[in-house]
């Protein structure tokens, strides 16, 4: 055990930089300097903390590592924070993504500085709380506190249509953050307690798991978002500032998929095997349906919006595959889907903030000003396209072969997205890239500056080295994936022996 | 040595890229534009709008070369020509001596799924290896005279090393998910490369449509490891060629029915070989194609990415043997293949896209000896046509070159006085495709007729007639451009005083692959035909004990072999009589059977079809989904209904005003405040 609390120091960190930007005071341009200068160097070195918990991490055990607890609210609740192989590429995620959100927000953000870059640092140490906390209270709140700097996000900084947005947002969230308060309450009213590792082991139930899955799902449904409560995303994301979009399909999509695994399969195994069905139901139809729309968008955001769905659609197919391809192929396509979708949007923001707007027809033979922007946007739209190679791929693919053991059918018309989404994004990239540049609007755009090649080029690096050599993310989750795998069928095998006995005593 | 043929090719790629982006960051000023900048255009000066849209190979020739050009040009050509030299060793080596397997890096390892980035070198591998390296070494070379007008040609050469580095891959994987990244990486590499002049829409929509259609064939790739997977638990081909004998007779399920797993996992696989080899129904990708430049169409879509397909199915003959269902479905597909492209390319006028039609025809051949089991003649026929095809459009180029970019046959004539030399390479590949006596085509077309004349497939006898019928179609056609293009009184007057024979830089490699379009068929002929087949392939293919048809195909009839070579006699003659002795007679013909010369022209309106059937419904489908089901449906109900009835609650009981995040931070700490509540009180009891 180490000496220091380095979760709670990679959690509170940017909590830290957050007030000394609150304690900054000077005039106009040199307290916003001041303040992004503060955001950057806290977002760094968190991700350098952060990168402590890797070199120290322990692949071979499938237990919780780097383990903190405290005592707090009466005893019952407890500050318990921890990873495992399947949190820990989350929290890397998030880290690594922080900086490059500072920096892409550089100039982009004049108004409100400040405010603005402690909402970023105050929403950083919500999202790794979310996939540290092992108290259930405690994920609760970080879960759902995370979406108020998001709000903000989105509502100050926005669009113009950005009070729809975060309305409709608002609506979507309430519902499920309601039903999995109750579920939470069934929970600690049947196991006693609310310290996630014992309620892992605990063995809820089948009723109880019936009527929790159902609440769960109603919550991390809506933040994957799954079809069909997946309209506020296009929205959200159009409306947020560029950053604000990053972070939003990069960090907070997740924490549905993160959910799914940390809670729905391992503590209602019987339910899940029972949802399944629905689950692939509705995976496919996200997959197929918001492909289709994603063809025929004008709008860049929402283009990529649609297709974040689509994407999130082959990780929800995988995780209730439950077998060790889908469950990885999961987790693979969503750290993949973080670094390439958050990369997607910034591509977008390189082009906002020269010409101001998302317009697909705005746009056109911008290859012939940006070739390195073009060369960039190519690598990002092949990993969407899951180009083998990227790692798009890796995580399509797992998750497809890992599905189609299980059901074939769901997997065909899965597979059926490898056409669409070649459709959609070479379609974006052809109209927004190639072609002659002949728009006068056009005419003098410059290529990428030094600070957007800052953000693209890590992130261009990572997807064709991730598509190259996975191995790094696979190898740090493959214990805690094998262990979930099988519990899970061993619960399922369990079920499966007591329903049999009980119809042989019957006879 | 064989790492160095593979990664060779990816060294120059890289450095070319590097040359490229740098050469590309010099070229355009960065950054945001200045405030004052935006819109309104004080600038007009930095603009250099392109009238282009000229339909002719290379529209940007007023920009001077890109920095480094010449440096990515010799880097990239160098190393091809040593991985080329290092092919033909290792062919010497494989296919007289000892299969090779490398294991480079583990890609990854899930549970039970194990891929390895691998190199298996055995004798299919070998002649391919040869195929590529030689064709792509020699297309490079071109190149640096095709394409010297070009401004930026480091990122033409790093692409064309990337694709044969990507080709490489494909041809040495080790297992099937290699196969499909080099399978996917060469389809990316077409893409950029049909594409490569970006601002002409037509290269654009060719480059999109040849990505999606090899995707509708990946679709059933991507399947058919799927469910290898499934039955065998694994994708290297050791594995499953290990268990293929045990998987007879078992099922898949899949809705009602159990499908015969071997048989289902064949057509599934098959599937991708006819989107990537441009078989019927996924063939609409290859004609239009030839919007990338010349050597493109030489090296990629004639000699080398195309044949994967066949080049798959040779590879897994071990199950393709026990699928006889899916044997007779892939003999099918390269008969109609050979004699649909034969019928389109005898009324086409561009002269590319009479080579691609012809190209898609031979590859039906090809198709059709792997269905009948011949599979060391469908290979050799892939070696032979891959010089002899590579050299007609090589040839073509040199031709389009002469005539400043005209493509239209129709507008050529008596070219031969102007190149004469271009005219022999052509005649070369012209007697070589349509099978003349002692050249390589005459081999290995051959054999591919009289293997299907011996096959006991259900669909041999189809096949026979045919490709027997192609072969007729194909020798009309190909001396018909012969004829149209060179012979006769020139069309353009203008064109045709300014015609010159190309550079040496552009003949050399024209003068190679005419060595080969000849030389390729008879000192192989007995490695790939007769006896010494099992000597040299060993186990790279796996013949069903009841195939015998290598042993049958020597022993039929006289007027079967014959056959062929009287089929190509009286194409030529009937191209003579209708181009040479009576000009007049064929633009008679069209014009008394209207309908069947457009049918033919459209070639027989697949590409319309598909707009109706697919493009067309799947846009409309998109729409309505999103404006429906999206706009109407689930937000009319969900959160836009909810939402204005609890706006209205809302704004009567409560009057705060836009406060959306308000009420959900206080419904969320009532929340934590009822739940912490109820644990205090819960504690406080128990």
């Amino acid at each position: 055990m180490l000496s220091w609390p380095i979760l709670s120091i990679t959690t509170f960190l940017p909590l830290v930089g957050a007030l000394f930007i609150m304690m900054l005071r000077g005039e106009g341009d040199a307290e916003k300097r001041n303040a992004r200068w503060v955001a950057l160097w806290s977002t760094l070195i968190t991700f350098a903390v952060s990168l402590v918990l890797v070199w120290r991490f322990d692949a071979g055990s499938a237990e919780f590592q780097f383990i903190e607890r405290l005592p707090w609210l009466g005893g019952t609740i407890n500050y318990h924070m921890g990873v495992d192989g399947i949190s820990l590429p989350f929290v890397i995620l998030t880290t690594a993504l922080m900086p490059l959100c500072i920096i892409a927000s550089w100039g982009s953000i004049q108004s409100r500085v400040k405010e603005y870059m402690i909402a970023f640092l105050v929403l950083e140490t919500l999202m790794v709380g979310t996939f540290c906390a092992l108290d259930l209270v405690l994920f609760y709140l970080f879960f759902e506190g995370g979406l108020i700097p998001m709000f903000l996000i989105i509502g100050v900084w926005g669009g113009p249509r950005r009070v729809y947005a975060s309305f409709k947002f608002f609506l979507y969230t309430l519902l499920g953050s309601v039903l999995m308060l109750l579920a939470i309450m069934a929970m600690y009213w049947s196991a006693g307690t609310t310290d996630i590792p014992t309620l892992l082991k605990h063995g809820f139930p089948a009723n109880l798991q019936f009527w929790a899955w159902l609440a769960f799902f109603a919550s991390f449904a809506v933040k994957m978002p799954m079809w069909p409560v997946h309209t506020w995303l296009p929205d959200a994301h159009v409306e947020a500032p560029t950053a604000g979009s990053v972070i939003l399909a990069a960090i907070l999509l997740k924490m549905g998929g993160y959910g799914f695994l940390r809670f729905s399969i391992p503590m209602f195994p019987l339910a899940s095997q029972d949802f399944a069905p629905l689950i692939f139901t509705l995976s496919v139809i996200a997959i197929v349906y918001t492909s289709l729309v994603a063809l025929v968008q004008e709008d860049m955001k929402k283009l990529i919006a649609y297709s974040s769905v689509a994407h999130m659609g082959f990780v929800t197919m995988g995780i209730f595959a439950a077998t060790t391809q889908g469950i990885a192929g999961g987790i693979f396509q969503m750290v993949s889907h973080g670094i390439v979708s958050g990369a997607l949007f910034l591509s977008v923001g390189v082009v906002y903030d020269r010409l101001h707007t998302r317009e697909i027809a705005a746009y056109g033979g911008l290859v012939n000003r940006m070739p390195l922007y073009a060369a960039a946007f190519m690598v990002f739209t092949l990993a969407n396209v899951g180009l083998p190679g990227t790692s798009g791929f890796v995580g399509e693919f797992l998750t497809l072969i890992g599905t189609f053991k299980v059901s074939v059918l769901t997997a065909m018309v899965a597979t059926l997205g490898v056409i669409l989404s070649a459709g959609y994004a070479l379609w974006l990239y052809r109209k927004v890239i190639f072609g002659s540049l002949d728009k006068p609007k056009l005419a003098a755009i410059k290529d990428l500056d030094y600070r957007e090649m800052i953000t693209l080029g890590p992130l261009a690096a990572l997807t064709i080295l991730f598509g190259v050599f996975p191995k790094p993310i696979l190898d740090l989750s493959a214990v805690s994936v094998a262990q979930l795998v099988t519990q899970y069928q061993q619960a399922i095998g369990a079920a499966k022996a007591a329903a049999k006995a009980a119809e042989m005593l019957l006879k | 040595m064989y790492q160095a043929i593979v990664f060779l090719p990816l060294v120059g790629a890289i450095l070319a890229g590097l040359i490229a982006l740098a050469g590309a960051r010099a070229r355009f000023p960065s950054g945001l534009p200045e405030s004052h900048d935006l819109g309104a255009g004080h600038h007009p000066a930095h603009a250099t709008p392109h009238g282009d849209g000229g339909h002719h190979d290379g529209d940007h020739a007023a920009e001077p070369a890109a920095a480094g050009s010449r440096a990515a040009e010799l880097i990239t050509t160098s190393c091809l020509f040593v991985a080329m030299i290092l092919s033909w060793i290792g062919f010497v080596s494989v296919g007289f001596g000892q299969d090779v397997y490398l294991t480079v890096l583990n890609w990854f390892t899930v549970g039970d799924l194990k891929v390895d980035w691998a190199l298996r070198v055995d004798t299919l591998t070998a002649v391919m290896l040869v195929v590529v390296t030689s064709i792509s070494a020699f297309v490079h070379l071109y190149s640096i005279g095709y394409m010297a007008e070009e401004p930026y040609r480091p990122r033409f050469f790093c692409y064309l090393s990337l694709f044969t580095f990507a080709m490489l891959v494909l041809v040495t994987s080790d297992n099937l998910v290699q196969l499909f990244f080099g399978w996917e990486g060469v389809g990316l590499m077409s893409y950029l490369l049909i594409g490569y002049w970006y601002r002409k829409p037509e290269a654009n929509a060719a480059a999109i449509k040849a990505f999606i259609v090899n995707r509708v064939g990946d679709f059933g790739f991507a399947l058919g490891i799927f469910a290898v997977f499934m039955m065998t638990g694994a994708v290297d081909f050791g594995t499953i060629f290990a268990q293929a004998p045990a998987l007879v007779g078992k099922t898949i399920h899949f809705l009602a029915w159990d499908v015969d797993a071997l048989t289902l996992i064949c057509i599934l696989l098959f599937i991708g070989a006819m989107g990537k080899s441009a078989q019927f129904f996924l063939h609409t990708w290859l004609p239009d194609a030839m919007e990338g430049p010349t050597p493109v169409s030489a090296l990629i879509h004639a000699a080398t990415m195309v044949t994967a397909g066949v080049f798959m199915v040779a590879r897994l003959s071990p199950l393709f043997e026990l699928a006889p269902t899916a044997q007779t479905v892939v003999v099918f597909f390269g008969a109609t293949t050979a004699f649909f492209a034969a019928t389109v390319g005898l009324v086409q006028n561009d002269i590319k896209r009479i080579v691609a039609y012809s190209t898609c025809s031979q590859l039906g051949y090809m198709f059709v000896a792997m269905g009948v089991g011949a599979y060391s003649i469908g290979i050799f026929h892939l070696f032979t046509h891959a010089f002899f095809k590579a050299l007609l459009f090589l040839g073509s180029g040199s031709v389009i070159m002469a005539m400043h970019h005209q493509q239209d046959i129709q507008k050529m004539g008596g070219l031969k006085n102007k190149i004469p030399f271009t005219y022999a390479m052509m005649v070369i590949g012209t007697l070589a495709l349509t099978g003349f006596p002692l050249t390589a085509g005459y081999f290995s077309k051959d054999a591919i007729i009289e293997a299907a004349f011996a096959s006991k497939n259900p669909m041999a006898a189809y096949a026979f007639i045919m490709t027997v019928a192609a072969a007729a179609l194909t020798s009309f056609y190909s001396w018909r451009l012969i004829f149209v293009t060179f012979h006769g009184r020139p069309h353009d007057r203008h064109h045709y005083d300014r015609a010159h024979e190309s550079p040496p830089v552009i003949l050399l490699p024209l003068a190679f692959l005419a060595a080969g379009a000849i030389l390729a068929g008879y000192p192989f002929r007995e490695l790939f035909v007769g006896h010494g087949v099992e000597a040299f392939f060993r186990e790279s293919f796996k013949f069903a004990a009841s195939n015998r048809i290598l042993e049958e195909l020597h022993h039929v009839p006289y007027a079967v072999a014959m056959l062929p070579t009287f089929m190509m006699a009286l194409g030529f003659l009937v191209s003579w009589y209708f181009y040479i002795r009576n000009p007049a007679l064929p633009v008679e013909l069209a014009r008394q059977h209207d309908g069947l010369y457009k049918f033919l022209l459209n070639k027989w309106y697949i590409d319309e079809l598909y707009e109706i059937v697919f493009v067309r419904p799947t846009l409309w489908l998109g729409r309505l989904l999103w404006k429906q089901g999206d706009g109407r449906f689930i937000d009319g109900l969900g959160p836009d209904g909810v939402s204005a009835r609890v706006l209205d609650v809302t704004r009567r009981a409560m009057r705060l005003q836009t406060g959306y995040l308000y009420h959900y931070a206080f419904a969320m700490l009532i929340g934590v405040a009822a739940l912490i509540t109820w644990f205090l009180v819960r504690t406080g009891v128990g």
